[in-house]
């Protein structure tokens, strides 16, 4: 054993010195995770206001409920609502000029007079959106409208299916309290329950566990690197186990991925703001998802004849398992095949432990870990197999 | 012959790539201090028989013991007692010397002051202390192979193989090559030194194995493999005076298979020069010739290697 360490340590001190294996397992990743960061960050942090003024010249009921509506909608949207008495003074709001020090308003809605008499006689009625310089408030402003409007035939609707059941009711009434009873479909907070990732965490993983394959490949391929530079031979005459070689080529491959995958996790929560979890419940994956990128990537190196083939080989095969494993794209939400295919994939297992970690506690990601230790397993038995009988010849 | 009596002793190795027998039977041994060289073309089986020595490949058959310990693929101890020279160099190019002979040496149990000391004793020998700093890709093809051959002494081993080592070599990188391994010869360590060069293995080897398509075709001291194939040595005098009366005298002399005057000289075929020199010249003195040089040939491996298998070393 102490000579397989030997053995790690000078490849360690090798692949510090060509640097490649930096590059691929630390720069490439954190470089593209910044790329993606930098893509999401705006999103997620947007954070919308907006100021509406309302024109009530009907001061009917059907009005009455649009102002209520509108104030309920504020008070969840982060939208100030300012009630205001003519069109005109309406209009100065909006047509303030961007970037002025005067107070303006994104839109503002004009309820006419007659409004309500004309909803409550089933005849046209208009209300007006005035909409200033435009813009995401703007539009915000005109869909709460339609959706106001649409809510409306639905009310009507309702209130037809009333008089049919031979209801007395004054119908608008029926019709407004219709509009008041919430909509079937209750909205939840899903984020306690949800097993995909956040924008920044799911790219921060996915590109982690992408480049995680090329980083052990530098390990794993450094055997015949060995054969090709001819110390192979040195090493197999000295007075040692073979397989004290092997040990020695996984344990450099280890130590290359774990120091990635802890720099890529570290930098990527204090740099991207990505929420990996529970560290000890990331440390199970990371370690379960090293495991099977060696065990992977060895029987590649196994059945390839020169450092060169199976660098291309393990570039092929970390590609289709990282876009098959949803590491660029969350394939799960695909459905179909490819959602059930992704799970033959170390990738998709750690996206799914992560997933289920941020969902629940350490012991979530324990399947997932699983799933990980056996394709090391699986695959590393049979790269040791095949990479024994090539030491004997 | 007791094999414990052997630094290396090795039993009928035979080893076959699918139909192709590449060792068919080899044999040999070698005791402490002694040089044997297998001599042989390229593909004549020396670096398949070199690679079953150091457990480097698995033998279909046959046995190897060093200093007494078997050896297989899996050995521990007996590889301890070998130094492995090998055909194309294998140092690391991004590590200095100093680095490279670590690393061996920790693969060989060396450790702390033992074998920082014994590392800079080899640095000494293969004459790299001055550059002992330096990552090896930035040596010549000569400073590469002496660090090759630093690298098989490291751990002071009782066996030393040396697998063609003065291929692709400068002159002056392969004079000092034989020079250390004459030297270390004298130390004691016993040496396989496998090469395709007849010269080298004259000057270096105690004892020669002529090795084709995969046999050891005869095995000796140059001495005997020259006489197995019934060939003499050859003795020119520069001389002055009457040759004929001198080449007369020589009638008396068993050992003389052959002598005539040629280019104002005697020239002569001796069975042994080494033993009967001093007896020729003072029957050629006798005679009253006057000599001014002598210049013995021996016959070479060439001549034997040609007469043992029908073509040339270089074939």
């Amino acid at each position: 054993m102490r000579q397989a360490w030997t053995i790690a340590s000078k490849d360690l001190r090798l692949r510090v010195r060509d640097r490649s294996a930096f590059i691929v397992g630390i720069i490439a990743p954190l470089g593209l995770a910044a790329i993606f960061s930098s893509i999401f960050t705006p999103i997620e942090n947007f954070d919308f206001t907006a100021t509406y003024a309302v024109v009530d010249e009907d001061g009917g009921q059907v009005a009455a409920q649009f102002v209520q509506l509108l104030e309920q909608f504020g008070q969840t949207a982060g939208v100030e609502i300012e009630a205001v008495g003519s069109r005109a003074e309406a209009v100065d709001l909006v047509d303030v000029e961007p970037f002025s020090s005067e107070e303006g308003a994104d839109a503002a809605f004009v309820i006419p007079p007659g409004f309500s008499q004309a909803v409550e006689s089933d005849q046209p009625a208009g209300l007006e959106v005035l909409s200033g310089q435009g813009g995401i408030g703007a539009g915000v402003a005109v869909s709460f409208a339609e959706q106001f409007a649409s809510e409306l035939t639905y009310a009507r609707v309702a209130v037809a299916s009333v008089e049919n059941l031979g209801g007395t009711d004054d119908r608008f009434a029926a019709g407004l309290r219709a509009l008041a009873i919430p909509p079937p479909v209750n909205l939840v907070d899903l984020e306690a329950t949800n097993k995909e990732l956040a924008g920044k965490t799911f790219y921060a993983a996915g590109l982690a566990i992408f480049f995680l394959f090329f980083t052990v490949q530098f390990g794993v391929n450094s055997l015949l690197e060995e054969r090709q530079a001819g110390t192979l031979g040195r090493l197999m005459a000295a007075p040692m186990r073979r397989s004290s070689i092997i040990a020695g080529k996984a344990i450099m491959a280890f130590i290359l991925g774990l120091i990635s995958m802890v720099v890529l996790v570290v930098a990527t929560t204090l740099l991207f703001g990505a929420d990996w979890g529970n560290p000890l419940g990331v440390l199970l994956l990371v370690v379960g998802g090293i495991i099977s990128a060696l065990g992977i990537m060895a029987v590649v190196a196994a059945f390839a004849r020169t450092p060169e083939q199976a660098g291309n080989y393990s570039s092929m095969v970390a590609v289709i398992l990282g876009f098959l494993g949803g590491t660029f794209f969350p394939v799960g939400q695909a459905g179909g095949i490819l959602a059930d295919l992704r799970f033959i994939t170390p990738h998709a297992w750690f996206m799914q432990g992560l997933g289920d970690l941020s969902a629940g506690n350490v012991a979530d990601v324990l399947p997932a870990v699983g799933a990980l230790l056996l394709f090391g397993l699986v695959t590393g038995s049979i790269a040791l197999l095949v990479m024994r009988k090539g030491l004997r010849a | 012959m007791d094999s414990r009596a052997s630094v290396l002793e090795c039993r009928d190795l035979k080893k076959s790539y699918g139909d192709n027998a590449a060792v068919k039977g080899v044999g040999f041994h070698i005791a402490e201090g002694e040089t044997y060289g297998l001599l042989g073309p390229n593909g004549a089986g020396k670096t398949t028989t070199i690679s079953m020595v150091t457990g480097l490949l698995e033998r279909d058959s046959g046995e190897v013991f060093v200093n007494g310990l078997p050896l297989t693929t899996t050995s521990i101890d007996a590889k301890r007692e070998i130094g492995l020279v090998p055909q194309d160099l294998a140092i690391y190019p991004d590590l200095t010397a100093r680095e490279n002979l670590i690393f061996f040496g920790k693969l060989y149990e060396m450790s702390g002051s033992d074998l920082k000391k014994r590392v800079d004793e080899v640095l000494e020998i293969i004459g790299l202390t001055d550059r002992a700093g330096d990552r090896t890709e930035e040596y010549s093809g000569g400073m590469k192979r002496r660090l090759n051959i630093g690298l098989g002494l490291l751990h002071q081993p009782r066996l030393l193989l040396l697998d063609e080592p003065t291929v692709g070599v400068d002159p002056q990188s392969r004079n000092a090559i034989l020079e250390s391994v004459e030297q270390l010869s004298g130390e004691g360590m016993a040496v396989l030194y496998t090469t395709h060069y007849m010269e080298e293995a004259e000057r270096l080897c105690d004892r020669v194995g002529i090795i084709d398509l995969g046999e050891i075709k005869a095995e000796g001291t140059r001495r005997e493999l020259v006489q197995l194939v019934g060939q003499h040595d050859r003795i020119r005098l520069q001389a002055t005076g009457p040759c004929a009366a001198g080449v007369e005298a020589l009638a008396s002399l068993a050992a003389v298979r052959e002598a005539g005057v040629r280019d104002g000289g005697i020239e002569m075929l001796v069975d042994n020069a080494d033993r009967w020199l001093a007896e020729i010249l003072g029957k050629v003195s006798g005679a009253g010739v006057g000599i001014s040089s002598v210049d013995v040939e021996e016959p070479n491996l060439e001549s034997v290697f040609l007469h043992l298998t029908g073509r040339a070393l270089r074939d």
